[in-house]
Protein backbone atom coordinates (compact mmCIF):
# COMPACT_ATOMS: atom_id res chain seq x y z
CA UNK A 1 0.00 0.00 0.00
CA UNK A 2 0.73 3.50 -1.19
CA UNK A 3 1.38 6.23 2.33
CA UNK A 4 -0.54 9.14 1.78
CA UNK A 5 0.62 12.20 -0.67
CA UNK A 6 1.84 15.28 1.17
CA UNK A 7 3.33 18.48 0.58
CA UNK A 8 6.27 19.52 2.17
CA UNK A 9 8.76 21.56 -0.12
CA UNK A 10 7.40 22.68 -3.33
CA UNK A 11 9.42 20.73 -5.45
CA UNK A 12 7.45 17.72 -4.20
CA UNK A 13 5.09 18.86 -6.88
CA UNK A 14 5.79 18.36 -10.92
CA UNK A 15 5.50 21.04 -13.16
CA UNK A 16 2.15 19.48 -14.52
CA UNK A 17 0.92 18.86 -10.95
CA UNK A 18 1.12 22.67 -10.44
CA UNK A 19 -0.24 23.67 -13.57
CA UNK A 20 -3.11 21.00 -12.50
CA UNK A 21 -3.76 22.74 -8.79
CA UNK A 22 -3.59 26.27 -11.29
CA UNK A 23 -6.43 24.86 -13.59
CA UNK A 24 -8.41 23.68 -10.46
CA UNK A 25 -8.15 27.20 -8.44
CA UNK A 26 -9.07 28.78 -11.60
CA UNK A 27 -12.06 26.12 -12.10
CA UNK A 28 -13.07 27.37 -8.77
CA UNK A 29 -13.12 30.56 -8.44
CA UNK A 30 -15.40 30.02 -11.80
CA UNK A 31 -17.80 27.47 -10.05
CA UNK A 32 -17.84 28.11 -5.84
CA UNK A 33 -21.03 26.28 -5.81
CA UNK A 34 -19.78 23.38 -7.55
CA UNK A 35 -17.24 22.96 -4.45
CA UNK A 36 -18.97 23.65 -1.51
CA UNK A 37 -19.87 20.20 -0.82
CA UNK A 38 -16.51 18.02 -2.13
CA UNK A 39 -15.65 17.97 1.64
CA UNK A 40 -18.24 17.33 3.16
CA UNK A 41 -17.60 15.81 6.46
CA UNK A 42 -13.94 15.62 6.24
CA UNK A 43 -11.82 17.57 8.85
CA UNK A 44 -9.10 19.43 8.29
CA UNK A 45 -6.55 19.70 11.29
CA UNK A 46 -4.30 23.18 11.29
CA UNK A 47 -1.48 22.37 13.82
CA UNK A 48 0.21 25.86 14.60
CA UNK A 49 2.90 25.51 16.86
CA UNK A 50 3.96 28.71 16.07
CA UNK A 51 1.17 31.65 15.23
CA UNK A 52 0.67 32.54 12.10
CA UNK A 53 -2.75 33.70 11.82
CA UNK A 54 -3.87 34.91 8.14
CA UNK A 55 -2.28 31.65 7.09
CA UNK A 56 -5.11 29.44 9.06
CA UNK A 57 -7.39 31.26 8.48
CA UNK A 58 -6.79 30.49 4.80
CA UNK A 59 -6.48 26.90 5.48
CA UNK A 60 -9.47 27.09 7.18
CA UNK A 61 -11.47 29.37 5.15
CA UNK A 62 -10.45 26.64 2.22
CA UNK A 63 -11.86 24.24 4.00
CA UNK A 64 -14.99 25.43 4.98
CA UNK A 65 -15.77 25.99 1.44
CA UNK A 66 -15.41 22.69 0.59
CA UNK A 67 -18.00 21.76 3.13
CA UNK A 68 -15.66 20.46 5.44
CA UNK A 69 -14.77 21.03 9.00
CA UNK A 70 -11.76 22.35 10.87
CA UNK A 71 -10.16 21.42 14.13
CA UNK A 72 -7.14 22.24 15.35
CA UNK A 73 -5.01 24.61 17.69
CA UNK A 74 -3.40 28.07 16.90
CA UNK A 75 -0.56 28.14 18.86
CA UNK A 76 2.18 25.78 20.96
CA UNK A 77 1.08 26.87 24.29
CA UNK A 78 -1.81 25.69 24.22
CA UNK A 79 -1.02 22.03 22.52
CA UNK A 80 0.51 18.90 24.15
CA UNK A 81 3.88 19.91 22.60
CA UNK A 82 4.08 22.50 25.04
CA UNK A 83 4.06 18.88 27.87
CA UNK A 84 7.01 17.77 25.67
CA UNK A 85 5.19 15.71 23.11
CA UNK A 86 6.82 14.43 20.12
CA UNK A 87 6.12 15.75 16.55
CA UNK A 88 5.54 12.51 15.68
CA UNK A 89 3.06 11.21 18.84
CA UNK A 90 1.36 14.74 18.44
CA UNK A 91 0.52 13.42 14.50
CA UNK A 92 -0.31 10.24 15.28
CA UNK A 93 -2.87 10.94 17.61
CA UNK A 94 -4.34 13.51 15.72
CA UNK A 95 -4.41 11.62 12.05
CA UNK A 96 -6.95 9.37 14.59
CA UNK A 97 -8.92 12.33 14.63
CA UNK A 98 -8.97 14.56 11.25
CA UNK A 99 -8.47 13.30 7.24
CA UNK A 100 -5.69 15.99 6.68
CA UNK A 101 -3.38 18.16 8.65
CA UNK A 102 -1.76 22.00 7.69
CA UNK A 103 1.72 21.94 10.31
CA UNK A 104 3.30 25.22 10.95
CA UNK A 105 6.14 24.79 13.28
CA UNK A 106 8.92 27.19 14.38
CA UNK A 107 11.75 23.82 14.09
CA UNK A 108 12.54 23.37 10.30
CA UNK A 109 11.83 20.18 9.21
CA UNK A 110 9.25 19.46 11.58
CA UNK A 111 5.79 18.94 8.76
CA UNK A 112 8.84 16.25 7.41
CA UNK A 113 8.98 14.27 10.45
CA UNK A 114 5.84 14.35 10.41
CA UNK A 115 4.70 13.16 7.11
CA UNK A 116 7.45 10.09 7.91
CA UNK A 117 4.74 8.79 10.65
CA UNK A 118 1.30 10.28 9.81
CA UNK A 119 -1.16 7.99 7.71
CA UNK A 120 -3.22 11.15 6.54
CA UNK A 121 -2.16 13.57 4.20
CA UNK A 122 0.35 16.73 5.60
CA UNK A 123 0.67 20.57 4.43
CA UNK A 124 3.55 21.88 5.45
CA UNK A 125 2.28 25.46 6.23
CA UNK A 126 5.68 26.77 7.18
CA UNK A 127 8.94 25.61 9.13
CA UNK A 128 10.77 27.95 10.39
CA UNK A 129 13.28 30.21 8.30
CA UNK A 130 12.78 26.45 5.52
CA UNK A 131 9.83 26.29 3.67
CA UNK A 132 6.62 27.85 3.14
CA UNK A 133 4.95 25.77 -0.32
CA UNK A 134 1.57 27.06 0.04
CA UNK A 135 2.86 30.41 -0.21
CA UNK A 136 4.97 29.83 -3.06
CA UNK A 137 1.20 28.40 -4.78
CA UNK A 138 -0.52 31.69 -3.92
CA UNK A 139 2.21 33.49 -5.90
CA UNK A 140 2.04 31.04 -8.66
CA UNK A 141 -1.51 31.71 -9.21
CA UNK A 142 -1.45 35.08 -9.17
CA UNK A 143 1.38 35.61 -11.62
CA UNK A 144 -0.81 32.89 -13.43
CA UNK A 145 -3.95 34.89 -13.07
CA UNK A 146 -2.58 38.18 -13.74
CA UNK A 147 -0.16 37.23 -16.76
CA UNK A 148 -1.75 34.70 -18.22
CA UNK A 149 1.40 32.43 -18.78
CA UNK A 150 4.58 31.19 -16.39
CA UNK A 151 6.96 31.60 -18.95
CA UNK A 152 8.96 34.28 -20.51
CA UNK A 153 8.92 36.87 -17.74
CA UNK A 154 11.07 38.90 -16.21
CA UNK A 155 10.35 38.57 -12.35
CA UNK A 156 11.81 41.14 -10.21
CA UNK A 157 12.70 39.91 -6.69
CA UNK A 158 13.48 43.15 -4.34
CA UNK A 159 14.72 43.46 -0.47
CA UNK A 160 15.86 41.10 1.75
CA UNK A 161 16.62 38.14 -0.26
CA UNK A 162 19.30 36.39 2.03
CA UNK A 163 16.77 35.20 4.50
CA UNK A 164 13.53 35.37 2.19
CA UNK A 165 12.30 31.93 2.57
CA UNK A 166 9.43 32.75 -0.06
CA UNK A 167 11.86 34.21 -2.57
CA UNK A 168 13.84 31.20 -2.29
CA UNK A 169 10.91 28.96 -3.30
CA UNK A 170 9.64 30.87 -5.84
CA UNK A 171 12.81 31.24 -7.76
CA UNK A 172 12.98 27.79 -7.38
CA UNK A 173 9.72 26.90 -8.81
CA UNK A 174 9.78 29.73 -11.75
CA UNK A 175 13.32 28.20 -12.60
CA UNK A 176 11.14 24.98 -14.18
CA UNK A 177 9.40 27.31 -16.58
CA UNK A 178 10.97 28.34 -19.62
CA UNK A 179 12.37 31.51 -20.74
CA UNK A 180 12.17 33.48 -17.13
CA UNK A 181 14.91 36.28 -16.52
CA UNK A 182 15.83 37.13 -12.76
CA UNK A 183 16.36 40.27 -11.68
CA UNK A 184 17.88 40.10 -7.81
CA UNK A 185 17.58 43.35 -6.06
CA UNK A 186 18.76 43.65 -2.68
CA UNK A 187 21.29 45.44 -0.76
CA UNK A 188 24.87 43.81 -0.67
CA UNK A 189 24.16 42.31 3.15
CA UNK A 190 21.27 40.53 1.55
CA UNK A 191 22.01 39.15 -1.67
CA UNK A 192 20.75 35.78 -2.63
CA UNK A 193 22.43 32.76 -0.83
CA UNK A 194 25.06 31.43 -3.32
CA UNK A 195 23.29 28.13 -3.52
CA UNK A 196 20.07 29.56 -5.32
CA UNK A 197 22.96 31.19 -7.96
CA UNK A 198 24.50 27.53 -7.87
CA UNK A 199 20.98 26.51 -8.65
CA UNK A 200 20.17 28.98 -11.68
CA UNK A 201 23.65 28.91 -12.91
CA UNK A 202 23.55 24.85 -13.31
CA UNK A 203 20.11 25.52 -15.15
CA UNK A 204 21.90 28.23 -17.42
CA UNK A 205 19.22 30.78 -16.52
CA UNK A 206 19.28 34.26 -16.94
CA UNK A 207 20.07 36.34 -14.02
CA UNK A 208 21.08 39.68 -12.82
CA UNK A 209 21.92 41.29 -9.64
CA UNK A 210 21.78 45.07 -8.73
CA UNK A 211 21.25 47.19 -6.04
CA UNK A 212 19.31 49.66 -7.87
CA UNK A 213 15.70 48.92 -8.25
CA UNK A 214 14.74 52.32 -10.03
CA UNK A 215 17.34 51.38 -12.50
CA UNK A 216 15.63 47.90 -13.10
CA UNK A 217 12.06 48.95 -12.96
CA UNK A 218 11.44 49.63 -16.70
CA UNK A 219 12.19 45.86 -17.57
CA UNK A 220 9.89 44.07 -14.99
CA UNK A 221 7.20 42.33 -15.83
CA UNK A 222 6.85 41.09 -11.90
CA UNK A 223 8.20 42.65 -8.65
CA UNK A 224 8.19 40.74 -5.56
CA UNK A 225 8.54 42.66 -2.59
CA UNK A 226 9.67 41.71 0.59
CA UNK A 227 10.74 43.38 3.68
CA UNK A 228 14.10 44.71 5.05
CA UNK A 229 14.11 44.32 8.11
CA UNK A 230 15.96 46.15 10.98
CA UNK A 231 17.21 43.27 12.36
CA UNK A 232 19.54 42.03 9.99
CA UNK A 233 21.68 44.99 9.90
CA UNK A 234 25.25 45.29 12.44
CA UNK A 235 23.96 48.99 13.20
CA UNK A 236 20.67 51.17 12.98
CA UNK A 237 22.89 53.52 10.62
CA UNK A 238 23.55 51.31 7.76
CA UNK A 239 19.62 49.91 8.44
CA UNK A 240 18.24 53.98 7.42
CA UNK A 241 20.55 54.86 4.63
CA UNK A 242 19.49 51.32 3.19
CA UNK A 243 15.86 51.07 3.65
CA UNK A 244 14.59 53.83 1.79
CA UNK A 245 16.38 52.64 -1.46
CA UNK A 246 14.14 49.48 -1.05
CA UNK A 247 10.66 51.33 -0.30
CA UNK A 248 8.26 51.09 -2.94
CA UNK A 249 6.86 54.86 -4.01
CA UNK A 250 4.53 55.43 -6.55
CA UNK A 251 7.01 57.48 -8.06
CA UNK A 252 9.62 54.79 -8.59
CA UNK A 253 6.50 53.67 -10.32
CA UNK A 254 6.80 55.97 -12.94
CA UNK A 255 9.12 53.73 -15.15
CA UNK A 256 7.60 50.77 -14.61
CA UNK A 257 5.38 48.83 -17.41
CA UNK A 258 2.06 49.77 -17.56
CA UNK A 259 0.93 45.53 -16.72
CA UNK A 260 3.53 45.69 -14.06
CA UNK A 261 2.01 42.77 -11.64
CA UNK A 262 3.39 44.07 -7.89
CA UNK A 263 3.47 40.94 -5.36
CA UNK A 264 4.37 40.84 -1.44
CA UNK A 265 3.58 38.02 0.36
CA UNK A 266 1.96 40.19 3.38
CA UNK A 267 2.01 41.26 6.37
CA UNK A 268 3.71 44.46 4.53
CA UNK A 269 4.98 47.26 7.14
CA UNK A 270 6.42 50.38 5.32
CA UNK A 271 8.06 48.34 2.33
CA UNK A 272 5.31 49.53 0.50
CA UNK A 273 3.35 53.15 0.27
CA UNK A 274 -0.11 52.88 1.33
CA UNK A 275 -0.90 54.53 -1.74
CA UNK A 276 0.60 51.92 -3.93
CA UNK A 277 -1.74 50.03 -2.56
CA UNK A 278 -4.43 52.08 -5.02
CA UNK A 279 -2.52 51.50 -8.21
CA UNK A 280 -3.99 48.61 -10.20
CA UNK A 281 -0.83 47.12 -10.40
CA UNK A 282 -0.58 45.94 -6.61
CA UNK A 283 -1.95 42.87 -6.93
CA UNK A 284 -1.08 41.61 -3.19
CA UNK A 285 -4.84 41.40 -1.25
CA UNK A 286 -5.68 39.69 -4.82
CA UNK A 287 -2.84 37.19 -3.82
CA UNK A 288 -3.87 36.82 -0.98
CA UNK A 289 -7.22 35.79 -1.93
CA UNK A 290 -5.82 33.51 -4.71
CA UNK A 291 -4.34 31.78 -1.56
CA UNK A 292 -7.49 30.46 -0.07
CA UNK A 293 -8.33 29.42 -3.39
CA UNK A 294 -5.13 27.30 -4.38
CA UNK A 295 -5.44 25.85 -0.96
CA UNK A 296 -8.74 24.66 -2.11
CA UNK A 297 -7.20 22.48 -5.21
CA UNK A 298 -4.52 21.75 -3.22
CA UNK A 299 -6.72 20.16 -0.26
CA UNK A 300 -8.64 18.54 -3.08
CA UNK A 301 -5.86 16.58 -4.91
CA UNK A 302 -4.28 15.38 -1.21
CA UNK A 303 -7.22 13.82 -0.41
CA UNK A 304 -8.35 12.24 -3.87
CA UNK A 305 -11.71 14.15 -3.95
CA UNK A 306 -12.42 14.26 -7.69
CA UNK B 1 50.33 -8.72 16.74
CA UNK B 2 53.10 -7.71 14.76
CA UNK B 3 52.79 -4.12 13.13
CA UNK B 4 53.91 -4.80 9.64
CA UNK B 5 52.33 -8.47 8.45
CA UNK B 6 49.03 -9.92 9.62
CA UNK B 7 47.53 -13.10 9.18
CA UNK B 8 43.48 -12.21 8.99
CA UNK B 9 42.58 -8.65 9.39
CA UNK B 10 42.08 -5.59 7.76
CA UNK B 11 44.58 -2.71 6.77
CA UNK B 12 42.82 0.70 6.08
CA UNK B 13 45.50 2.05 4.35
CA UNK B 14 46.34 5.49 2.68
CA UNK B 15 44.06 7.59 5.75
CA UNK B 16 45.04 11.37 5.28
CA UNK B 17 47.92 12.32 8.10
CA UNK B 18 46.54 13.06 10.88
CA UNK B 19 42.87 11.74 10.58
CA UNK B 20 43.61 7.93 12.08
CA UNK B 21 42.27 8.80 15.55
CA UNK B 22 39.12 10.15 14.17
CA UNK B 23 38.43 7.10 12.62
CA UNK B 24 39.66 5.40 15.41
CA UNK B 25 36.61 7.02 17.13
CA UNK B 26 33.79 7.08 14.66
CA UNK B 27 34.38 3.53 13.91
CA UNK B 28 34.06 2.65 17.44
CA UNK B 29 37.50 0.81 17.49
CA UNK B 30 37.72 1.29 21.09
CA UNK B 31 35.16 -1.32 21.59
CA UNK B 32 36.30 -4.23 19.32
CA UNK B 33 37.87 -7.14 21.62
CA UNK B 34 40.20 -7.70 18.58
CA UNK B 35 44.37 -6.14 18.47
CA UNK B 36 44.15 -2.49 16.72
CA UNK B 37 47.17 -1.05 15.47
CA UNK B 38 47.59 2.66 14.65
CA UNK B 39 50.39 4.26 12.60
CA UNK B 40 50.47 8.07 12.27
CA UNK B 41 52.67 9.76 9.43
CA UNK B 42 54.18 7.17 7.99
CA UNK B 43 56.02 7.90 4.89
CA UNK B 44 53.95 7.19 1.52
CA UNK B 45 54.85 8.06 -1.95
CA UNK B 46 51.43 9.44 -3.08
CA UNK B 47 50.24 10.98 -0.13
CA UNK B 48 54.10 12.24 1.55
CA UNK B 49 52.41 11.20 4.90
CA UNK B 50 49.68 9.30 5.82
CA UNK B 51 47.83 6.86 8.55
CA UNK B 52 47.42 3.35 8.74
CA UNK B 53 44.78 1.45 10.96
CA UNK B 54 45.94 -2.63 11.31
CA UNK B 55 43.38 -5.17 12.83
CA UNK B 56 44.00 -8.64 13.78
CA UNK B 57 40.20 -9.78 12.72
CA UNK B 58 38.09 -9.43 9.84
CA UNK B 59 35.36 -6.85 11.01
CA UNK B 60 32.46 -5.70 9.81
CA UNK B 61 33.01 -2.15 9.49
CA UNK B 62 31.08 0.48 8.69
CA UNK B 63 32.18 1.69 5.29
CA UNK B 64 29.57 5.07 4.98
CA UNK B 65 31.07 6.22 8.20
CA UNK B 66 34.90 5.45 6.74
CA UNK B 67 33.95 6.83 3.03
CA UNK B 68 32.44 9.77 4.91
CA UNK B 69 35.51 10.79 6.83
CA UNK B 70 38.54 9.55 4.20
CA UNK B 71 36.59 8.49 1.01
CA UNK B 72 40.78 7.94 -0.78
CA UNK B 73 41.45 5.37 2.02
CA UNK B 74 42.00 1.70 0.42
CA UNK B 75 40.78 -1.27 2.66
CA UNK B 76 42.65 -4.13 2.52
CA UNK B 77 40.94 -7.38 3.63
CA UNK B 78 44.36 -10.10 4.70
CA UNK B 79 43.31 -14.06 5.17
CA UNK B 80 45.88 -16.32 5.28
CA UNK B 81 48.46 -13.47 4.61
CA UNK B 82 47.31 -12.35 1.42
CA UNK B 83 45.22 -9.53 0.12
CA UNK B 84 41.93 -11.48 -0.92
CA UNK B 85 40.02 -8.15 -1.24
CA UNK B 86 41.21 -4.64 -1.63
CA UNK B 87 38.40 -1.66 -1.98
CA UNK B 88 38.07 1.68 -2.89
CA UNK B 89 35.84 3.92 -0.67
CA UNK B 90 34.05 6.20 -2.26
CA UNK B 91 31.21 9.38 -0.41
CA UNK B 92 28.15 7.57 0.56
CA UNK B 93 24.99 8.39 -0.40
CA UNK B 94 23.60 8.64 3.07
CA UNK B 95 24.61 9.40 6.87
CA UNK B 96 22.20 7.95 8.93
CA UNK B 97 23.54 8.32 12.81
CA UNK B 98 26.72 9.39 11.81
CA UNK B 99 27.11 13.21 12.50
CA UNK B 100 25.03 15.53 13.91
CA UNK B 101 22.62 18.34 12.33
CA UNK B 102 24.56 21.98 13.62
CA UNK B 103 21.24 23.81 13.23
CA UNK B 104 20.09 25.10 16.38
CA UNK B 105 16.57 25.70 14.29
CA UNK B 106 16.58 22.10 13.25
CA UNK B 107 13.62 20.03 14.42
CA UNK B 108 16.57 17.13 15.25
CA UNK B 109 17.30 19.33 18.57
CA UNK B 110 13.97 18.73 19.99
CA UNK B 111 12.50 15.49 18.66
CA UNK B 112 13.25 12.66 20.52
CA UNK B 113 14.38 9.34 19.09
CA UNK B 114 15.10 11.20 15.93
CA UNK B 115 18.17 9.64 13.84
CA UNK B 116 20.36 12.17 11.98
CA UNK B 117 20.16 11.98 8.74
CA UNK B 118 22.19 13.57 5.50
CA UNK B 119 22.20 13.56 1.90
CA UNK B 120 24.75 13.90 -0.27
CA UNK B 121 23.66 16.54 -2.54
CA UNK B 122 27.20 17.36 -4.36
CA UNK B 123 29.32 14.82 -4.98
CA UNK B 124 32.34 17.16 -6.39
CA UNK B 125 32.35 19.54 -3.44
CA UNK B 126 31.19 16.70 -0.80
CA UNK B 127 28.91 18.62 0.53
CA UNK B 128 25.64 16.57 3.10
CA UNK B 129 22.49 18.26 3.82
CA UNK B 130 20.61 17.53 6.69
CA UNK B 131 17.38 15.65 5.27
CA UNK B 132 15.09 17.69 7.41
CA UNK B 133 16.05 21.08 7.66
CA UNK B 134 18.48 20.92 4.28
CA UNK B 135 21.87 22.69 6.37
CA UNK B 136 25.24 22.18 5.35
CA UNK B 137 27.05 19.37 7.73
ZN1 LIG C 1 18.90 19.74 10.30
Amino acid sequence: MNGPRHLIDILDLTPAEIDGLIARACDIIAHPADYAHLCAGKKLATLFFEPSTRTRLSFEAAMYELGGHVIGFSDAANSSSSKGESVSDTVRVVACYADIIAMRHFKEGAPMVAAMKSPVPIINAGDGGHNHPTQTLTDLLTIWREKGRLDRLTVGFCGDLKFGRTVHSLISALSRYPDIRFVLISPEELKVPSYIKDVLKQKNLEYVQTTDLEAVMPELDILYMTRVQRERFFNEEEYLRLKNSYILTPDKLRTAKRDLSILHPLPRVNEIAVTVADDPRACYFRQALNGKFIRMALILKLLEVE
Amino acid sequence: MTIDSIKNGIVIDHIPAGRSLEIYHYLKLDRVDCSVAILKNVVSEKLGRKDIIKLDEVLDLNYDVLGYLAPDCTVNIIRDGETVEKRHLQLPDRLVGVIACKNPRCITTIEQGLTHIFKLTDRANGIYRCIYCESKA
